[in-house]
């Protein structure tokens, strides 16, 4: 275990080497600070490239009466339309299952929603333009509500359900039994750098695209299916993205396949951006769920039985939302053994654009509704809730998960007792006591919540991962993997470990672009696998190629092969002499040694049975947990967050410095998801909260005046890359640690007496409204 | 026009005179360092950093470039993340500080980051005991970042402050000093800043007569001021602007003087500016100029154009009509002085008469037994608009209420005053039960609306809660805001 402050700091220049372990900066961190690095809106542009804009629908449910885009046609600039009519191939871009119109000239399903598309010679022409289409609809009203949905049967994809032990029985049976239900409310990934694709069309129907994409592999295979051409002629560069946060999973590629298609028609580079609040109002976000619990325990808290329902609602179309629920019901149990359960997961349709990846992927959803219950169970047996949430933790001959996986519980156990001490809980909870009983008005609340988060992806033929690694003959070294850089650090990790393997000086090594014609028909970047499964198969190329030069370096010096060893910029064959990495590589190449190679990894050992809700979906489980005390004022609802205390468990970190930035970004976001991050649609299935003046993520006098976040530094007793753990999405729920703080200093009103009821995103207008709900329950009783 | 770009001296007549400093940037030059991340001033991602003079030598301010016409950056020094680092490759003192600490991840929004940085670090030393936490949050909360949750950012902002780092713009300082008055003085007579054919200008007036002038010639013409809500309708809905005045070089209006009963501010004095005197004069308000907008925002905005653009959400408006303060408005009939509480007269819609602008604002000053609270209600803290923004102002005896005025934000189509909540205020005592009966007329003067930023029985009742919050903070004397909980511990 170590904290950042404690390691010193590293740069290259300082100390070369840069492998793995080591706190070196994030590989683009001048360009990123000198404005260098490059975005796809920053390319320059073909001679001659048009600009795309979209014409999107005005109404949420319907159908198109009419469509008159003479006016757009005529506009200053306007080079081209395109319309269903103009799409030679695939009409429907649905990821998993269909159900994803490129674009519609009949029937309308969420506001927004892409009807034509227009190119002209500069973006201003464009936008401008497509503000003159003349449509004109049969509206209908639209059905926004989650419940209603799944009352109509109006579902996605099939409900699910995982069973252990006999729930019924154990529930009728429990001396104590509660149920709640709650509202949780979704997320706008509000990445900084929007949407945006660049088409290029090359000879013969060949189409480049550079894109700001999770998953090339997914753009590649639309675009040609919507071109109706092979997947051979389109290539997709992904460079890095200004943030992703899985807004760009499965969402980057409607504007990919539009800019193509227009280049196609055009014959001319296409650049299709989506200004801001297109990129709003068009793109999926975080599921809002409804979640209800109905559980008995026994008088000291401890869980008998647990039958919980979630309902995630997801938009018009599948997309993701199957296995976004799947997980949430996944992680329904958190960090807790329930003895006897029954989980019941939902995934209805609305009128709305269609929901989709964001970090945790339902995991946080799911969550939430475990974390409220062990809070009403101690607001209910007058304890604490952090004596709650111990007791149920999975323990020994407690370990098995509702989907049938056993829990490897001792790092939780241990992450818990050390965070408790460390962060001083009970003392501070003896002082918020005492500074609560003389303040009238506000209040401080205090609360401690755990985090185990399954890793690998649920769909099983997605956790493979390919790379390609060239040796060129001065001893640098070009890497490419399939994963794609979207700030979190992938390519700065996936480097080190090659350094590592190779024993060379990270300087070495050169990260490219994302490229689907350097390793093709990858994954997503995406489920926190980015390094595990890409670190893994570099690390497989880079053991090819050390054991070819080894092999060549044993000959030539007549040794054994045990003997060579790749360590400071050197192969050694015996203690003294070496000879240098780049002389080896030179000697290799005249030797017609091949300094090229691939390298493949997938994930061992998991499985499901749908059928049976029964198997081991993840590899392993991250784990942490945070502190988190809050002030509240109970005459307007304000409140600010005052301190939190994070431990976190990444394994053996490959880079603490990006791993820490991880954590304290993830709880940031996940901070901004539970408490002032709300999206609001108004009655007629319009996003009202569609520009950054209207949804609110958190600014920097957010962040926790003290903020203390450490690594729990313990090898992953599974064998991932150099032992390490995911961290992409686990702390994202540190922040639960946030909201329950907020229900403790409100349960303070009632002398803890009373759970209150508080939906997420909990504003400063809920926590009044669970204020003032509190004081009727008390005048009340 | 002209202008220095970092160090690239650039004349410039002939551009649509809607174009923005970000649009110049990217499309014209195709310097892509800064980027667009909103283009609604609501993110920071597009920060660059102007230069002018002021005084003996120059002033920096971060301002958005995506809500900034380019008309409004003649005769200054437009610092973009391009210009920071040296040819050699060696970083900026600021950049190295963000690389040092981690502390940028996708990227997008660092370098809006580290040219409000810039900024911060070229900043006077505070006179007034401002911790680094507090000027780091000023200097930041207009820059959004979505990756590293702001702490090594922070870190890299307080080693800066720790220990100041001269650089190569101090070395620089008088020669772009010199540089720039020169510009000013050939520029004096000067109107028309850009054109593209005859009838597309944007004018810049150095005079209130000037002003009238431009006006008669142009009645179509849009004043802009700071711009910071007139350019969303050039960025939003993509409206052309043919016809700009910009009211950010009219000498009358960049005025501020100091009166024995009253401050009379220059309409086209920025929140920045202002904010010294204002504070000084209104310590109340110190917590509402630091929330209202960005510093972004804040060095652009000015308090005329807040009051002309009459949004039923701008946040000075209530503490000007609490202070009954009155507008100086100039047309060519002459000028006269309009009481505040008479200028607006529904949702965007003023008084203000046809080819007339605001010159200036007059605050009468506090009296001895004044009693000042000016409380802001928003999802967010910072950069944020109000849900509710309330101004008090009472005049107490012995704790009784002789004199009530409350200024109203976001609970009306206009900011308004509360008179049935005020008359129930007078003769009261200033006690949690002496305002009661205000806190149930509150009902009967407003009528809010429920949008995105909050229901209207939040606002009813908040606003009314924010009623007792004042009697209990006169009865404590704490404050009983959150935020300074937050800080004081």
């Amino acid at each position: 275990m170590r904290t950042l402050a404690e390691t010193p700091p590293t740069t290259l220049t300082e100390q070369s080497f840069g492998g793995v372990g080591t706190t070196v900066p994030h590989d683009s961190a001048r360009q990123h600070v000198m404005g260098t690095a490059r975005y796809v809106d920053d390319i320059a542009e073909p001679q001659g490239t048009l600009y795309a804009a979209v014409i999107g629908s005005r109404i949420a449910k319907g159908r198109i009466r009419s469509l008159d885009l003479k006016a757009v046609a005529a506009a200053p600039g306007v080079v081209a339309l395109l319309t269903l009519d103009d799409v030679p191939g695939h009409t429907d871009i649905g990821p998993v299952f269909p159900g994803d119109p490129i674009l519609t000239q009949s029937d309308i399903r969420y506001a927004g929603q892409p009807i034509a598309l227009v190119a002209a010679i500069s973006e201003k022409a464009a936008r401008q333009a497509a503000l003159l289409a003349q449509i004109d609809y049969d509206a209908q009203t639209p059905q926004l509500d989650a419940e209603t949905a799944l009352a109509n049967q109006q579902l996605l994809r099939p409900s699910h359900r995982m069973q252990l032990g006999d729930c019924a029985t154990a529930l009728q049976q429990a001396p104590i039994q509660l149920s709640a239900k709650m509202q949780v409310g979704g997320q706008e990934h509000l990445y900084l750098e929007g949407q945006v694709s660049l088409a290029v069309p090359g000879e013969d129907g060949d189409m480049l695209i550079y894109t700001s994409s999770q998953h090339p592999s997914e753009v590649q295979k639309l675009v040609a299916e919507v071109l109706n051409q092979p997947l051979h002629k389109v290539t997709v560069d992904m460079r890095r993205m200004g943030g992703g946060f899985g807004g760009k999973e499965t969402q980057a590629a409607p504007w990919a396949c539009l800019a193509a298609l227009m280049a196609a028609k055009t014959g001319q580079a296409v650049k299709l951006r989506l200004p801001r609040k297109d990129d709003m109002v068009m793109t999926g976000k975080r599921h809002p769920f409804v979640n209800r619990y109905h559980i008995g325990c026994d008088e000291q808290g401890r869980l008998l039985a647990a039958d919980i329902e979630v309902i995630g609602n997801g938009g018009h179309s599948p997309d993701l939302t199957d296995a976004i629920v799947d997980r949430a019901m996944f992680h329904a149990d958190n960090a807790y053994f329930l003895p006897n359960a029954d989980i019941r997961g939902h995934r209805v349709a609305t009128d709305t654009v269609s929901h989709t990846a964001f970090r945790g992927f339902g995991g946080p959803q799911g969550m939430l509704i475990i974390e409220r219950a062990m809070d009403d169970i101690a607001r209910h047996l007058g304890c604490d809730p952090l004596d709650i949430r111990k007791r149920n933790l999975y323990a020994e001959k407690r370990d098995l998960t509702p989907y049938h996986q056993q829990v490897e519980f001792a790092t939780l156990q241990r992450l818990v007792t050390e965070l408790e001490q460390s962060s001083d809980y009970w003392a501070r909870r003896k002082a918020i006591t005492q500074w609560n009983n003389g303040s009238a008005i506000l209040k401080r609340g205090l609360a401690l919540t755990p985090v185990k988060f399954g890793i690998s992806f649920t769909l099983q033929h997605l956790n493979q991962a390919g790379a390609l690694l060239h040796i060129y003959t001065d001893g640098s070294i070009q890497l490419n993997h399939g994963g794609t850089e979207m700030g979190q650090g992938l390519h700065t990790k996936v480097a080190q470990v090659v350094a590592s393997t190779l024993g060379v000086d990270l300087q070495q090594i050169r990260i490219t672009a994302t490229r689907t014609d350097k390793v093709p028909n990858t994954s997503p970047t995406a489920a926190s696998s980015g390094s595990d499964l890409n670190g893994k198969a570099a690390e497989q190329a880079a053991l090819t190629l050390k054991q070819r030069l080894s092999d060549f370096l044993a000959e030539q010096q007549a040794v054994p092969l045990s003997q060579i060893r790749f360590s400071d910029n050197q192969v050694w064959w015996d203690d003294h002499q070496s000879v240098t990495f780049a002389e080896l590589v030179q000697q290799a190449y005249l030797a017609r040694i091949s300094l090229s190679a691939t390298g493949y990894y997938r994930t061992p050992k998991i499985w499901y049975d749908r059928e049976k809700a029964q198997g081991r979906p993840f590899f392993y489980f991250a784990t942490g947990a945070a502190v988190s005390e809050v002030i509240i004022d109970s005459l307007t609802g304000e409140y600010r967050l005052l301190q939190t205390d994070i431990l976190h468990d990444v394994g053996k970190s490959l880079n603490p410095a990006i791993d820490i930035g991880q954590i304290e970004g993830g709880f940031i976001q996940g901070m901004g998801w539970l408490t002032t991050e709300e999206l609001v649609w108004n009655a007629e299935g319009q996003l009202l909260s569609n520009s950054p003046a209207t949804y609110k993520i958190p600014a920097i006098s957010d962040t926790p005046p003290i903020f203390n976040v450490r690594l729990f530094e313990q090898a992953n007793a599974e064998a991932t890359i150099y032992h390490s753990k995911a961290v992409g999405e686990p702390p994202l729920m540190l922040a639960i640690s946030v909201w329950s703080a907020l229900r403790d200093a409100i349960s303070s009103l009632s002398d803890y007496r009373i759970s209150p009821d508080l939906d997420t995103p909990a504003t400063p207008e809920r926590v009044l409204a669970a204020i003032e709900a509190l004081k009727k329950q008390q005048e009340a009783s | 026009m002209q202008f220095m770009l970092n160090q690239t001296h650039i004349q410039l007549d002939e551009c649509a005179p809607d174009t923005t400093l970000l649009e110049y940037l990217r499309t014209h030059l195709v310097q892509r360092g800064t980027k667009e991340g909103c283009a609604s001033g609501d993110c920071g991602a597009c920060t660059v950093v102007l230069a002018e003079s002021g005084g003996d030598g120059l002033r920096y301010r971060a301002i958005n470039s995506c809500i900034t016409y380019l008309g409004a950056v003649d005769g200054c020094q437009v610092i973009t993340v391009e210009g920071l680092s040296h040819q050699s490759g060696q970083l900026h003192p600021v950049q190295q500080a963000m690389v040092d600490q981690h502390a940028s991840q996708c990227g997008f929004c660092t370098p809006g980051f580290v040219m409000s940085l810039f900024a911060l670090t070229h900043q006077p030393q505070e006179p007034h005991d401002t911790t680094p936490t507090e000027r780091i949050h000023q200097a930041l909360g207009g820059n959004l970042c979505r990756c590293t949750g702001y702490r090594p950012i922070i870190d890299a902002a307080k080693s800066l402050l720790s220990v100041p780092l001269p650089d190569a713009f101090n070395e620089r300082e008088d020669h772009v000093h010199r540089q720039l008055n020169d510009w000013t003085a050939i520029n004096e007579d000067g109107c028309i800043t850009l054109k593209a054919g005859e009838s597309r200008v944007f004018a810049s007036p150095r005079s209130s007569e000037a002003l009238l002038n431009c006006l008669a010639h142009y009645p179509q013409a849009r004043l802009v001021a700071g711009g910071t809500d007139l350019a969303l309708e050039s960025t939003q809905q993509l409206h052309s602007l043919p016809q700009l005045i910009y009211t950010g070089r009219v000498a009358e209006m960049r005025q501020i003087s100091e009166r024995e009963d009253a401050l009379v501010i220059g309409a086209a004095v920025t929140y920045s500016e202002a904010e010294p005197i204002l504070t000084h004069a209104f310590p109340a308000l110190a917590g509402l100029l630091h929330r209202l907008g960005s510093l972004q925002v804040r060095n652009q905005g000015t308090l005329g154009g807040n009051i002309a653009n009459a949004s039923p959400i701008g946040d000075m408006p209530p503490v000007l009509l609490a202070l009954d303060a009155q507008l100086r408005i100039r047309d060519a009939e002459g000028v006269i002085d309009m009481p505040i509480r008479e200028f607006f007269t529904g949702y965007r819609q003023t008084r203000l008469p046809p080819g007339g602008f605001i010159e200036a604002l007059i605050l009468p000053r506090l009296q001895p037994d004044s009693f000042l609270r000016i409380y802001k209600l928003s999802k967010r803290l910072d950069d944020d608009i109000s849900a509710v923004c309330l101004a008090m102002h009472l005049q107490l005896d012995q704790d009784r209420i002789v004199s009530a005025r409350l200024g109203l934000g976001g609970m009306a189509a206009t900011p308004a005053r509360a008179y049935q909540a005020e008359a129930a205020l007078i003769g009261q005592p200033f006690t949690p039960e002496g305002i009661r009966a205000a806190q149930r007329a509150l009902a009967a003067d407003f009528t809010p609306l429920t949008d995105v930023r909050a229901s209207a029985e939040y606002r009813l009742r908040s606003a009314s809660n924010l009623l007792l919050r004042a009697v209990l903070e006169y009865q404590g004397h704490s404050s009983l805001e959150v935020s300074y909980h937050a800080h004081t511990g």
